[in-house]
């Protein structure tokens, strides 16, 4: 009986009813957290927080470049872990929440690569370097690209999930041969010039807004995927009687459809 | 066991007997290796110099490039005419037929383009202490694209336009490849240790053979289904 027990919650999340009326709950909550420390990080980041002895101002970009890096990579193991319990369980809900964290992912990347851009041209004095760092996040948004694009090549939305599942584990696997050739490579072309501030050296007046922010955009991240992810539920659901109830709920506030 | 071993090697055989009737098919992409690294000089500079400096990198990513090529059509023709599908309901364990046809494909493109490379590298004077660490690398290195690249022609190979997605799938996991194919060559021409990056291509060839039949068995699987 208690295995039983143990093992409702898990099928019951792999409902998509499910997960989107819980979620609708939560929503609020985590809009007023996520909005919360966002404000107090990029407040207390951009304004309070001491000025950099050498980079002056231009330092603070770090307060979104890092947090961003952080959950790129982050969001692409979800991303494979989501694919792997699709392939495993063939959870439906599963495959919504690997399609819908690739766009974030690949956004957040994009996001990483621009900050780290319009840092490094006052900084080091160029907008791109082939740094190890930056090699391996662009390799990592080529990674989430080809998922996305595979996502969409197919007819089948059933053929899609699972290609492109297969195609995230695949690339779970090489993402730490690539970062450690990459990181070799570098080693090997070395250019002597770049050094980074590093995050455990840093002022604890500069790093307390970061921890923030970091956190911050992790709940972002969350928001983010579980409206993804909800839109995707009402997609690829709406043939079913709860989203055709839902839908003549909501359509009187709706006027011009 | 013995039907397992039969599949490997009569898939094996199959392979490279429909290669040999198809001999137009299977040059070009050894002539596109050819083809596209005399463009290099005329791009670039006949300094044998300054192409010197370049020839490791080039070299290899013409390889790379011509393997790609080549690995859109490896389950295409099977996809077509249906011996697909007779492979995939055969009770065998699937990993062993698609490594023989990944290690046909290897005898067809990567093998020639070793063979040929030393050419090429006389033709971008490249330095003589590169040639046979480049001959070894690509060696290595052209069968680990094949199988790598084979996991994406599998998930493409129901698609009709498969090919630049293939690409878009394959070439970021491609990357370690070329950056230890070409390191070797590179080493080996700066008078440095060049078995090193050789080493860690032959490990990535090991995983890549117990790794890659299953994602391709999985994904040909898959792919067929619908």
């Amino acid at each position: 009986m208690a295995a039983g027990r143990n093992w409702n919650w898990f099928h019951r999340m792999g409902s998509p009813r499910w997960f989107y009326e819980t979620t609708g709950r939560w929503l609020p909550w985590l809009w007023v957290l996520t909005l919360g420390l966002m404000l107090t990080g990029l407040i207390w980041g951009l304004a309070y927080a001491p000025q950099d002895a050498k980079q002056g101002n231009s330092f603070r970009i770090i307060y979104l470049h890092v947090p961003a890096s952080f959950l790129a990579l982050a969001g692409y193991y979800l991303m494979a872990i989501a694919g792997a319990i699709g392939l495993i369980w063939k959870m439906k809900l599963s495959y919504m929440v690997m399609k819908s964290a690739a766009p974030i992912g690949a956004a957040l990347t994009f996001i990483a690569l621009f900050t780290g851009a319009v840092w490094g041209k006052p900084t080091w004095g160029t907008y791109w370097v082939w740094d190890a760092r930056i090699t391996s996040m662009l390799i990592l948004l080529f990674l989430y690209l080809g998922v996305l694009a595979l996502q969409y090549a197919f007819h089948s939305q059933e053929t899609g999930n699972k290609a492109s599942a297969i195609l995230a584990l695949v690339g779970t696997v090489n993402i730490p041969i690539i970062y450690k050739s990459v990181d070799w490579w570098y080693t090997l072309h070395q250019p002597a010039t770049i050094k980074f501030t590093s995050a455990p050296s840093m002022h604890m007046d500069m790093f307390q807004p970061l921890l923030v922010m970091i956190i911050a955009m992790y709940s972002f991240y969350g928001l983010a995927l579980i409206l993804y992810t909800r839109v995707e539920i009402l997609r690829r659901e709406r043939k079913s009687s709860w989203v055709r109830e839902l839908a003549l709920r909501t359509q009187p506030a709706q006027v011009d459809q | 066991m013995i039907a397992e071993s039969q599949g490997f090697a009569g898939y094996l055989r199959r392979d490279l007997l429909l290669a040999y009737r198809r001999r137009g098919e299977v040059a070009s992409p050894l002539i596109f290796f050819v083809l596209v690294s005399t463009l290099i000089p005329l791009g670039i500079s006949p300094d044998s110099a300054r192409l010197a400096e370049l020839a490791p990198g080039i070299i290899w990513v013409m390889a790379l490039l011509a393997t790609l090529l080549s690995t859109e059509t490896l389950f295409a023709s099977d996809y077509q005419d249906g011996s697909l599908e007779q492979l995939l309901i055969s009770p065998q364990l699937l990993a062993l037929p698609v490594l023989g046809k990944i290690l046909a494909h290897w005898l067809v493109t990567g093998l020639p383009l070793t063979l040929v490379s030393p050419l090429i590298g006389l033709m971008l004077s490249l330095p003589a202490a590169g040639l046979l660490p480049m001959m070894a690398s690509l060696a290595l290195g052209t069968a680990c694209l094949s199988l790598i690249g084979a996991v994406g022609a599998a998930l493409t190979v129901s698609l009709r336009k498969g090919g630049l997605l293939l690409s878009v799938l394959v070439i970021p996991l491609y990357m370690p490849v070329i950056i230890f194919g070409s390191a070797a060559v590179q080493s080996a021409i700066d008078g440095l240790n060049w078995l090193g990056p050789l080493a860690v291509l032959a490990a990535m060839l090991s995983a890549a053979v117990a790794l890659c039949p299953l994602a391709i068995a999985g994904a040909l699987r898959l792919v067929s289904n619908n």
